[in-house]
Order: C-alpha cells, then sequence, then structure tokens
C-alpha cells in the first residue's frame, strides 16, 4: 500500500507545480536516467561480493601457505600441483575455489539488486539492465578467453593480474549504463592489476584487495549515498 | 524584458509528455512498453500523449514487428530535439531569473 500511496502523493504534488522550473528539471534529469541507466544496483550487492572474495581469498592462501607460499615466483605453482593441461588446473584446488567464489557474490550481488529494484518498482530485466550486462559481458568474456589461454600455456603468475584488469575495464565499460560511481571501482581494479603484474606470486593479496576491499568500500559508499537517503525519505514522507 | 515563461512549451506542459520527450533525448528509440513502464500510466493516457507529440512533428512512429507481436518504436526528430532544448534553455532562464 504504501509505495502506491507515495507514488499517488509525488504525482499530485508534481501535478500541481506546472511551471516549478526547477522541480521540471529535476523530473527531466530523473526521466534521462532512468530511461537510460540501470540504476537499482544496491550499495549491498557490493558488500556482499566483497566478503564472498575475502572468504574466497582466505581459503586460497590457505592452499598456498599449505603448498609452500608465494615464492615471487608464478611458475611455482605449476611444480607444485603438477599442472600441465587446462582439464587438469580446472580441477585443482584454486580453481575450485575460485568457481565458488565467483558463484556466491553472483548470487547474493543478484538477490540485493533484485531485492532493491522490487522496492524501487523498476523491472530488473529491461532495456537499461540488458544495456548494462552487454557492455559489461564483451570485456569479460574477451579476457576470459584469453585467461584461459594463458592457463594453457602455463602462465599462471598473469592470471590474477588479468582477472583485475579485465574486470576493471568491464566495470569502465558499464558504468555508461549504471551508477556512474562504478567507473572508480573499476579505475581501482585496473591499477590494482598492472601493480599485480610486477608482483607476480602476490595475486592473492591483489585479488583480496581488488575483489573484496574495493567492493566493500565502494558498496557502503553507494549505499550511504543512494539507498540510506531513500528509506529515510520514504519513513518521513508516510509518517 | 520579455516574460521567461512565454518561451516555455505549451506542449511540455505536460508531465507525460515531458517524460516521453526526456525519455527520448537520451536513447535511440524507445518501445511503448518501456515507455508505459518508465513513466507508469495507462496505455490510453500514454497513447494519447504520443499521438498529440506526433501530431506536432515531435516524435516519430516506427511500427515493427518482434516475431509476431507487433513492437512500436519512438524516435525524437529533428524539429522535437530543437523545441525540447528551448524548452530547456527557457526552464534554466527563469531559475536564473529567480535567483
Amino acid at each position: 500500500m504504501s509505495t502506491a500511496f507515495i507514488y499517488f502523493v509525488f504525482q499530485s504534488i508534481f501535478m500541481d507545480i506546472q511551471h516549478e522550473p526547477l522541480q521540471e528539471l529535476k523530473h527531466i534529469k530523473n526521466m534521462m536516467e532512468r530511461s537510460s541507466r540501470f540504476i537499482s544496483l544496491s550499495g549491498l550487492s557490493g558488500i556482499s561480493a566483497g566478503i564472498c572474495a575475502l572468504v574466497g581469498a582466505w581459503f586460497a592462501n590457505e592452499v598456498i601457505e599449505r603448498s609452500g607460499g608465494p615464492s615471487g615466483d608464478g611458475r611455482i605453482y605449476k611444480r607444485d600441483y603438477s599442472i600441465d593441461t587446462l582439464q587438469e588446473f580446472m580441477g585443482s584446488k584454486l580453481f575450485n575455489i575460485a568457481i565458488i567464489t565467483l558463484i556466491g557474490a553472483l548470487f547474493f550481488a543478484f538477490l540485493f539488486t533484485y531485492l532493491r529494484s522490487k522496492k524501487n518498482n523498476v523491472a530488473i530485466w529491461g532495456t537499461t539492465s540488458r544495456r548494462l550486462l552487454t557492455a559489461v559481458a564483451i570485456p569479460m568474456i574477451a579476457g576470459g578467453i584469453y585467461l584461459l589461454r594463458e592457463i594453457q600455456v602455463g602462465d599462471y603468475g598473469l592470471i590474477a593480474p588479468g582477472c583485475l584488469i579485465f574486470y576493471g575495464l568491464a566495470l569502465v565499460n558499464g558504468s555508461k549504463y549504471t551508477l556512474d560511481e562504478v567507473r572508480y571501482l573499476g579505475y581501482g581494479q585496473i591499477i590494482l592489476g598492472i601493480i599485480n603484474c610486477w608482483m607476480i606470486g602476490y595475486g592473492v593479496y591483489f585479488w583480496a584487495t581488488g575483489f573484496g576491499l574495493l567492493h566493500i568500500i565502494y558498496g557502503i559508499l553507494m549505499w550511504y549515498k543512494y539507498e540510506r537517503a531513500t528509506s529515510e525519505k520514504r519513513t518521513t514522507i508516510s509518517a | 524584458m520579455s516574460n521567461p515563461i512565454e518561451n516555455l512549451n505549451k506542449t511540455f506542459d505536460s508531465r507525460v509528455r515531458l517524460g516521453i520527450m526526456s525519455t527520448l533525448m537520451v536513447n535511440d528509440e524507445i518501445s511503448f512498453n518501456d515507455l508505459k513502464q518508465l513513466i507508469n500510466v495507462t496505455d490510453g493516457n500514454l497513447a494519447s500523449h504520443i499521438k498529440s507529440l506526433e501530431e506536432n512533428g515531435y516524435i516519430k512512429v516506427n511500427k515493427g514487428f518482434s516475431g509476431r507481436k507487433t513492437n512500436t518504436t519512438y524516435t525524437v526528430t529533428k524539429v522535437g530535439e530543437k523545441a525540447f532544448q528551448q524548452h530547456l534553455a527557457a526552464l534554466e532562464k527563469m531559475i536564473k531569473g529567480i535567483k
């Protein structure tokens, strides 16, 4: 009942002030944003994805520590796990941890964004989300193929930086179709990835910082900026 | 001094029509259903506002099919773009006038 009521109140307020220029410009801006960007992306999605990444990184670190720790030479993985082929790598412990982490992060990220879009009364699957997904998918898929090839040739040390760089590029590309702040999260990932290129063997720490910490910081900032404000506004209106 | 309200476009008096134009300014084209969802109005209401914008020559209607269903999309015309920009400029002028 409450959303319908608030909407009604908004409508009647807006209809009355036909020539209030500031309100009118705000309405125009709002319509432009709502029609061209997917703005239901929740800050909580970022926080939950970050937590998943940190848990994943912790497990991965355990595996690496048990096998002698990072040596500064990425190729140590190859010796310690006797990974020779792509198939063997697919079955390796680290790869499993990565996949489970990814699935967990995606699940929670989707969940919170779904809840927010429900609350805002915006369909999660529409023109804007389709555009966002395409923009993100292109660098991700290209990067994914490139990284699989890197695994095949045995360049394990460059996988972590590669993930960060391609993910960062995907975010920068996608930021045109969602909250503009995503761009800065993307820049952060790219910078970390590039630094990691010269610190091979410490990939797991860069992963934890990029996919974990940056996501959590970004998520908290976004939640604070957009969602906390709207939930307060809602309560004052209904009160 | 001329009254800035005179420069406001009467066609954009309605929030629905203003909404349609704002949406079309930032999207190459948009479908009837997307518009309906964005503006949150009934089919009939939206259709009548679209018609008046079309009669003014501000938007172009493209009828197409996606599978068996009709898929009508709308694009903004050059005339519409100009009219909208003038309306925006008039609004900005009013704000500056107030300050």
